[in-house]
């Protein structure tokens, strides 16, 4: 069996009185492209932290490719592209991407990855002249020039138009069909839906989901019915919450809210046996799952 | 997959010398040399200094193995190559703060071997102000001494100069942003001033030059001129080694303070 990209055993880290992770177990496999998913300050970039061995685990183990965080970095195995920072202003595009090859054992050609990042024409510009767009194809360049076996990404689609994501996601695809290892953290849920083969939940420094999209959907399974009920009065209330199946149930006025497992008696009972009109039935998509795993939702 | 996955792993080397390169110096140093502000603290000021201050009545009455104005351009290097470190060290802060030491700690570079790459373009960009000093002097024709006090001078000057690249550091990590130059600039000059580097210290009022005795820069301004004047009171070395040590310890302990989110 090949190793783990990745191996969280029981990680906590506790930053003076405050638990910012409180066990986590982790394992990533080899070409695996992995979201992870978390409201701020859940544990999310502590966690990253420590894969990359800028911190230590309080307790529990981290390890990457059966090494030491440190070790895998020393050996160029590791790469993390941040959003914003990490660059030298008063660098060339070059320079830096050749102060960062002069760094690592083995590398690409400092050409190549220009080109390939498609930044050989602005090489010769300074960091600090070029746009944003232009910096975040630089931080790329220079993470996958040691061709990384693990790859970090934080918000890495943020400011990129529909056609630029999507070309985007497709080169990371390939990357992975040739082994390396992408988790990435977002704040779009559906592009984790959609380009990651698995979601990690992680909440208050626990993960508290963990699988494919549809996997994590159905944690918080079940549908959402709204209907507009006039003179809904307490006996109609009561009898949708004694249904099989109801979650939640919220009245507005005539507004009516029902989360629930079973749908169809909710809807069967409300158009059968009260006034209701203009009903609706919407299922949970993974922004309601995320809220109601995570609990973040006021 | 997997076996693209493991030649990955097993054929990866870890550099040697944690990371630390040519290619490394020289992009650090083309981005000092680049850099305006620094070239006039390098170069110009300190040159004008000297023409200024080397051209001063009495310039030719002997010191030590040599003349006044052979002196005053030890002083003036001196004073140049503290000013071009310490301005380097700042740097270090500064780098941190845009987030460029954590995208370093991504790479295999050791942050000793970082911190040694900073020594050392510190020292390089001091030897330059040395150098510079010395040409223009040679140039002016007025300092006079043995060319192994000359050479002798300019070495221990080199060396004295690390002292105010972890000053530098010191007060890059203090006060944040670009700042730092702002208040090493006046600061060095008054440092200078204290320790005998623009005016001797025996035309001083004497409560002026007892605390003189007691700033950085009076140590390594006794100990870089001990060539040429082959006087090197010990209260002058201490002075040096405990101020060099007490910058060192400074830097590093912001450093290792900072050390929280890299």
């Amino acid at each position: 069996m090949s190793v783990a990209a990745v191996r969280l055993e029981g990680v906590t880290k506790t930053f003076g009185e405050v638990e910012a992770v409180r066990g986590v177990d982790l394992d990533l496999r080899q070409g695996e492209v992995v979201a992870f998913l978390g409201p701020n300050g859940a544990g999310k970039t502590t966690t990253i932290d420590m894969i990359l061995g800028l911190s230590r685990p309080t307790t529990g183990t981290a390890e990457v490719l059966g090494m030491k965080p440190r070790e895998a970095v020393a050996r160029g195995l590791v790469s993390a592209v941040m959003q914003t920072g990490g660059l030298l202003k008063d660098l060339t595009v070059r320079e830096t991407v050749a102060y960062t090859a002069s760094l690592f054992a083995d590398t690409k050609p400092v050409e190549d990855v220009l080109g390939d990042a498609g930044i050989s024409g602005i090489a010769d510009r300074k960091v600090g002249k070029c746009s944003g767009g232009e910096q975040q194809r630089l931080r790329f360049a220079m993470a996958l020039l040691p061709d990384p076996a693990l790859l970090l990404l934080d918000e890495p689609t943020t400011g990129m138009d529909v056609e630029g994501r999507r070309n985007f996601w497709s080169a990371i695809r390939a990357d992975a069909e040739r082994g390396r290892t992408v988790l990435f953290a977002t704040h779009y849920l559906e592009e984790a839906d959609q380009y990651a083969d698995r979601i990690v939940l992680i909440s208050r420094g626990r993960i508290v989901a963990d699988g494919s999209g549809a996997e994590v959907r159905a944690l918080a399974s079940g549908r959402m019915v709204r209907a507009t009920v006039p003179g809904l009065d307490a006996a109609t209330e009561a009898r949708l919450r004694s249904l099989g199946g109801v979650d939640q149930l919220d009245v507005r006025g005539e507004q009516v809210v029902v989360h629930t497992k079973d749908s169809d008696a909710v809807a069967r009972l409300l158009l059968t046996e009260t006034p209701a009109r203009d009903l609706e039935i919407t299922s949970t998509n993974l922004e309601d799952a995320f809220l109601s795993l995570t609990g973040d939702d006021r | 997959m997997t076996t693209a996955s493991a030649e990955r792993t097993f054929e990866r080397r870890v550099p040697p010398m944690g990371g630390f390169n040519l290619t490394l110096l020289r992009i650090e140093l083309t981005r000092m040399l680049r850099n305006r502000r620094t070239i006039v603290f390098t170069l110009i000021l300190p040159a004008a200094l000297m023409l200024s201050f080397g051209g001063q009545s009495g310039w030719q009455e002997r010191a030590g193995s040599g003349n006044v104005a052979a002196y005053i351009l030890i002083s003036m290097a001196l004073y140049g190559a503290a000013l071009t470190s310490a301005a380097t060290g700042s740097m270090v802060a500064l780098e941190r703060a845009v987030g460029w030491s954590r995208q370093l700690r991504l790479t295999p570079l050791n942050p000793v071997a970082y911190i040694l790459t900073k020594a050392l373009v510190a020292l390089c960009m001091g030897a330059l102000a040395i150098v510079a000093v010395n040409v223009v002097g040679r140039i002016q024709g007025k300092a006079e001494m043995p060319v192994h006090v000359w050479v002798l001078a300019m070495v221990v000057t080199l060396f004295c100069t690390l002292t105010f690249a972890a000053l530098g550091v010191f007060i890059g990590y203090v006060v944040p942003g670009e700042n730092a130059m702002q208040i090493l600039g006046p600061g060095l000059a008054l440092l200078s001033f204290l320790g005998g580097l623009f005016i001797p210290l025996d035309q001083y009022a004497t409560a002026v030059r007892d605390v003189a005795y007691w700033t950085p820069m009076y140590g390594v301004a006794e100990v870089a001129r001990a060539p040429l004047t082959h006087e090197l009171p010990w209260y002058a070395v201490v002075n040096a080694v405990v101020w060099f040590l007490l910058f060192i310890g400074g830097a590093a302990w912001r450093m290792s303070k900072d050390t929280a989110r890299v």
